[in-house]
């Protein structure tokens, strides 16, 4: 019985309850969201702890045996991605107690938050095909309800085009895991990939990933499908879209590395060739989408989709560096990212806008703030010794080390263009001077308290963006186990469903 | 009956899909609803229609005799449904907010956050 694989979905799925039983009580919500996280975070380390002592672990919902009940699996990298799901929540419910403000929590903002949450950690852990849809969607209605969180006009907007794309890609999901379950029948995907390993090809396992990999490259916001993310992310309140920029689109890259290290690995010339271009345009279509703009949020939203093009970089490469660069990648770009979105919504609060024209002067006002935007800004730019160095290196020398240099090349050109949108953002909001009309409206005053709640979360994010970049030796160990966790498969089937065998009587 | 239900399966993608590319955010719902609806009859149409043969234990045994209809494409329709109901019932709330601020009917006019 490992019961530390079911909480990290049980805290959240009961916190969230609990907030809705104090619906009134805007305190006990706001406790509750910090206690909730918190929780979260420490049974996910608790996890990450054991996964990485004793190999994979699996727990068979209500001790049905391994393909016929629901299992939930942690190995290395779904432990990996809870991990960062607590930081994330953790640090995003301490810096929504700031900023979200009073209407926004009476309509259940902290509720919704503790489903997302949960949904999201579901979909790390399950190893079930039809539970992953189920905890796709669960994640999906919650942040649905959180995106209009007060109905503005904008929000409708951005909602109508975030609803309709995600709907489409989950009914792409459902009808593969439909067709899937006709071919192989069976929804453990431990027992798919052992029954597809022994099928002979006849065309359809590939029109099949073909299929997985559009509805999960729509939720990752890959090239050709990711153009729901810049109209939609950049018009919820601010904490919203940093939980939103941290976790929802690595759900769709997780799954992709799941369902083509562990389902569909027997055509790599064919899957993965799709996968390696469509990361190339990702990773260009997202910079020069974030050259053009000056928004604050908008720059961070299209740098989003840049990014998520070097994690599919790492997968669609699959050779053992490139997968333990995706892997990296995505623990760095998690942090970095939620990070940036939570200074602009420190800017936003302080000066009422995200307009970079009407910005500027933090560097004099508050140069604090100017050393924890830098870090991570650097950081997603790939200076060393900050993460994104060691990230974005991993990734680039495997693509020279599988010859693969039209892709490589674009990689180093991104994170040329990456550090010009970064100092776009620095010269704009921190390096220049006021501009005059900026001073006319001084914005209401922040007390210390709510500053520091602010504050915190930020610098703590910076703090671990600095603990990946100076400990890089240990997380690349982590990495690598991870990787190598993925790229042999058999040990994942293994441990699923032979561990049911015991289990049976 | 299968390659009725294909072609019934392939009318409702594609009356879904036509409807989706339509400028009206009602008929966008429209599509969305008989969207869902395709993606259910074939999962249900997948697994292959067995007539009059529910799957049920004789007694002694541990498994059901001959060919019997699988009772798990049916349970995952279920639970598709549901999925599908409330995620829809919110699609046709959001219409309707949407169309009480932005004041139109015609996805062309809301492009406000796209550029």
């Amino acid at each position: 019985m490992n019961p530390q694989i079911g909480l990290p979905i049980l805290i959240p799925l009961l916190a969230g309850a609990i907030s809705l039983v104090f619906w009134r009580s805007r305190s006990m919500q706001r406790f509750v969201a910090v206690a909730g996280t918190a929780g979260l975070l420490l049974t996910s380390l608790w996890l990450l702890a054991t996964v990485n002592r004793d190999g994979i672990l699996v727990l068979h919902m209500g001790d049905w045996p391994a393909p016929f009940g629901i299992s939930l699996v942690a190995d290395l990298l779904g432990a990996i991605m809870v991990v960062l799901t607590g930081i994330i929540g953790f640090a995003v419910a301490l810096f929504s107690l700031a900023t979200v403000g009073r209407g926004h929590e009476a309509y259940g903002y902290f509720p919704l938050m503790h489903l997302l949450l949960a949904g999201v950690a579901g979909a790390f852990l399950t190893g079930d095909i039809f539970n992953l849809y189920v905890w796709f969607e669960v994640m999906l209605v919650a942040s649905f309800a959180l995106l209009i969180l007060g109905s503005e006009k904008a929000q409708m907007e951005g909602a109508i085009k975030y609803v309709t794309l995600n709907l489409v890609s989950s009914v792409i999901f459902l009808v593969a895991v439909g067709l899937l379950y006709g071919m192989v029948g069976t929804l453990n995907m431990a027992d798919i990939a052992r029954r597809l390993a022994t099928l002979e090809d006849n065309g359809m396992v590939d029109v099949l990933a073909m299929m997985f990999m559009v509805a999960f490259g729509i939720k990752a916001a890959a090239f050709p499908l990711f153009f729901w993310l810049p109209a939609s992310y950049h018009t919820p309140p601010v904490a919203v879209s940093a939980l939103f920029a941290g976790l929802l689109t690595k759900v769709g890259v997780y799954a992709l590395f799941r369902v083509f290290t562990l389902i569909f690995n027997q055509s790599p010339g064919y899957t993965h060739e799709i996968l390696l271009w469509g990361a190339g345009l990702t990773m260009l279509c997202g910079v020069l989408g974030a050259a053009a703009q000056f928004e604050f949020r908008r720059i961070l939203s299209f740098h989003i989709v840049s990014q998520i093009g070097y994690m599919i970089l790492g997968l669609a490469l699959f050779t053992p560096l490139a997968i333990i660069g995706g892997v990296f990648y995505i623990m760095h770009h998690i942090i970095v990212k939620t990070n940036l979105f939570l200074v602009s919504g420190i800017v936003h609060r302080l000066r009422g806008t995200y307009q970079l024209k009407s910005l500027g002067g933090f560097y004099r006002s508050h140069p604090w703030l100017a050393v924890l935007f830098l870090i991570p800004a650097l950081s997603l730019a790939g200076m060393p010794p900050l993460s994104g160095f060691f990230a974005k290196f991993i990734v680039i020398r495997a693509g020279i080390e599988a010859e693969a240099y039209g892709v490589t090349f674009i990689a180093l050109l991104v994170g040329l263009l990456t550090l010009y949108s970064m100092i776009k953002i620095w010269a704009e909001v921190f390096w220049k001077s006021v501009p005059p009309e900026g001073d006319v409206d001084p914005y209401p005053a922040v007390d210390p308290r709510e500053m520091w709640l602010m504050a915190v979360p930020v610098a703590g994010l910076a703090l671990c963006t600095l603990f990946i970049g100076l400990n890089a030796e240990p997380l690349y160990a982590l990495a690598e186990a991870s990787a190598g966790q993925l790229l042999a498969p058999d040990r994942y089937i293994q441990a699923v469903l032979d561990h049911g065998r015991e289990v049976a009587p | 009956m299968e390659p009725l239900m294909a072609i019934v399966i392939g009318i409702l993608f594609a009356a879904a899909i036509y409807m989706m590319l339509r400028r009206s955010i009602v008929k966008l719902v429209i599509g969305l609803m008989l969207l869902s609806n395709a993606a259910n009859l074939l999962i249900f149409a997948t697994a292959g229609m067995v007539r009059g043969a529910p799957p049920l234990v004789p007694q002694g045994l541990t498994a059901p005799e001959g060919a019997v209809a699988d009772p798990l494409p049916q349970a995952l329709v279920l639970t598709a449904i549901v999925i599908a109901f409330g995620v829809l019932s919110f699609a046709v709330v959001l219409v309707r907010r949407a169309w009480e601020i932005v004041r139109a009917d015609d996805l062309d006019k809301m492009k406000d956050t796209d550029t």
